[in-house]
């Protein structure tokens, strides 16, 4: 009997853990649209909407946590925050590292923005932020690659003439061109990267489970669609 | 733990945000100059940026005492009699100075957190039977975390703080370890001997007469340590704590239109220039403050830094 009683209270109790579990979201807030810190102070864009409503559906309690892009596959290994979604593009590499939910993004084209047009991209010096899959890239086409620790600063790279053009995701510099009138974007693209996914630890299965299913989820009911039209994140599913 | 963190919970929305401090400031876009200026540096973001500055301070005014203790255990262990102590306050003097600073702030605090789950792992979860570590994962029990997964976003900070200034504490302490050693060592031998003559056992020695004169040797040492402190500041953001520099740089960034109710360029030099205004004069202060300690300290005494 005080087994049964012990056993019960054990269950209650993880039942209690489980429910209340708590999710730290990581991203890097400088990349809109994707993610930001907005005038409050706070995470904004397309994947914090995203995350929370997959937070909502799959019965969690998210935070968001701020970490640099450069060491932010470090500090979800060394067990800081439980997932990654920074607009991390899904590639063979990262993969051997970290596992990754399916994508909630099409593969978004990449694309060059520079001061000019005419940008000669064969013999141009090209800013990527480093560690992504636009440096990368660059580096294995053997054009001259610039990287910065930030996407404003390579922005700004080209900008003052340190690189001839940027590459990166379009629908981070569809914006920033609209904004810029000195800035344009290239006509040439680059199909690079498999679609964004959220990236969590290898040996976290459950939890990939569990937002595995809430992504299909809004895929199949239309409003992850809905959220990638209100934030211009490229094409559709 | 180099996180940094927003105090919202997930189920609340953007749309709402807090309303702004005046209430002119609903639609910034229809106003200029002052108003629009009054309501720009008053937005959430700026006031987290003001917060960052009291953060800074107080980290200062916490790691320097600690620091300074940190300095004084190392410096008396490498003055001890007893050989294996001696060794232990030596090697902590000679191996953290010789470590750059940047390298001990990344490896070290991750080292130092890992090593706490670890611990605490070992003692509150033994039946665990999985790996600790799986792969490139360091994966130790929920009750083991440190903070707790479901602690709230303060306990991770103050958590952030802590782990900052201990780390602090010990780069500067071997530092001002070195400084303390050489100031106890420049306290005149006559001194020391007049004690002995007079009956005083070791421990009286060291504190009625050693540590009281040694502060005028080493403060000159000290006060270069407190403004090389006060720059490193900055480091703060690889330990997780958004100081002023990150949120300078933030501020400063391009914000559009789209994504800002304050759309603007790349102000990041004005918010430079700010933080420049500011660090300097702090040292400023700091040096006049210094100054008086050390004309206090040398009242009265024919030592070095004394009125001629």
């Amino acid at each position: 009997m005080k087994k049964l009683i012990l056993t019960t209270a054990a269950l209650a109790l993880t039942a209690g853990i489980s429910f209340a579990e708590t999710i730290r979201m990581g991203t890097e807030g400088a990349y809109p649209p994707y993610n930001f810190v907005n005038d409050a102070g706070e995470v904004d864009g397309f994947e914090r909407e995203l995350g929370d409503e997959l937070c909502a559906r799959a019965m969690l309690t998210c935070e968001w946590v701020v970490n640099d892009w450069d060491s932010i596959i470090p500090n979800l290994v060394s067990g800081n925050y439980d997932t990654i979604i920074a607009g991390m593009s899904i590639t063979a590499e990262r993969d051997e590292v970290i596992d990754f939910t399916q994508n909630y993004t099409q593969p978004d084209p990449s694309a060059y923005m520079a001061l000019s047009a005419d940008v000669d991209l064969s013999s141009a010096v090209i800013a990527a932020q480093a560690n992504t899959i636009q440096a990368s890239f660059v580096a294995a086409s053997g054009a001259t690659l610039v990287e910065f620790a930030t996407p404003e600063e390579t922005v700004a790279a080209v900008k003052n003439g340190e690189a001839d053009a940027v590459l990166a995701d379009k629908a981070y510099l569809t914006p920033v061109a609209e904004g810029d009138a000195d800035l344009v974007l290239l006509a040439q693209q680059e199909l690079i990267g498999g679609g964004v996914g959220m990236g969590l630890r290898e040996s976290d299965a459950e939890l990939r489970g569990k937002f595995d299913a809430a992504i299909s989820s809004m895929k199949a009911d239309g409003s992850l669609n809905a959220l990638i039209a209100k934030w211009g994140i490229g094409e559709q599913f | 733990m180099r996180i940094n963190t927003y105090r919202k919970q997930a189920n609340r929305r953007q749309t709402e945000g807090p309303s702004p401090i005046f209430s002119y400031c609903s639609d910034p876009s229809l106003l200029t100059s002052l108003p629009w200026l009054s309501c720009y540096l008053t937005t959430g973001k700026h006031l987290l940026f003001y917060q960052s500055f009291a953060t800074v301070l107080i980290l200062l005014a916490v790691t320097a005492p600690a620091a300074l203790v940190f300095g004084f255990g190392g410096a008396t262990l490498a003055r001890a009699r007893f050989l294996p102590l001696r060794l232990v306050g030596k090697t902590y003097i000679s191996a953290v100075r010789g470590v750059p600073d940047i390298a001990f702030f990344l490896f070290f605090v991750i080292a130092l957190d890992q090593g706490f789950e670890w611990l605490r792992h070992q003692a509150l979860c033994p039946d665990w039977n999985e790996p600790i570590r799986q792969g490139n994962d360091f994966v130790v029990c929920a009750a083991a975390k440190l903070p707790l997964g479901t602690a709230p976003q303060y306990v991770h900070e103050i958590y952030g703080f802590f782990t900052a200034v201990l780390t602090f504490a010990i780069v500067f302490g071997a530092f001002a370890a070195n400084v303390l050693y050489g100031a106890m060592r420049a306290v005149p031998q006559a001194q020391i001997e007049t004690a002995q003559a007079y009956g005083m056992r070791p421990a009286q020695v060291f504190w009625r007469i050693l540590v009281p004169q040694m502060w005028v040797y080493a403060l000159p040492g000290l006060s270069n340590l407190w403004m090389v402190l006060i720059k490193a500041t900055p480091l703060l953001f690889l330990l997780g704590v958004e100081d002023i520099v990150y949120w300078a740089r933030e501020l400063g960034g391009t914000k559009q239109a789209k994504f800002s109710d304050y759309p603007h360029g790349d102000w990041r030099m004005q918010y430079f220039l700010f933080l420049l205004v500011f660090y300097l004069a702090f040292t400023k202060l700091s040096e006049a403050v210094l100054e008086r300690v050390m004309k206090r300290l040398t009242h009265g005494q024919g030592t070095l830094g004394a009125p001629s």
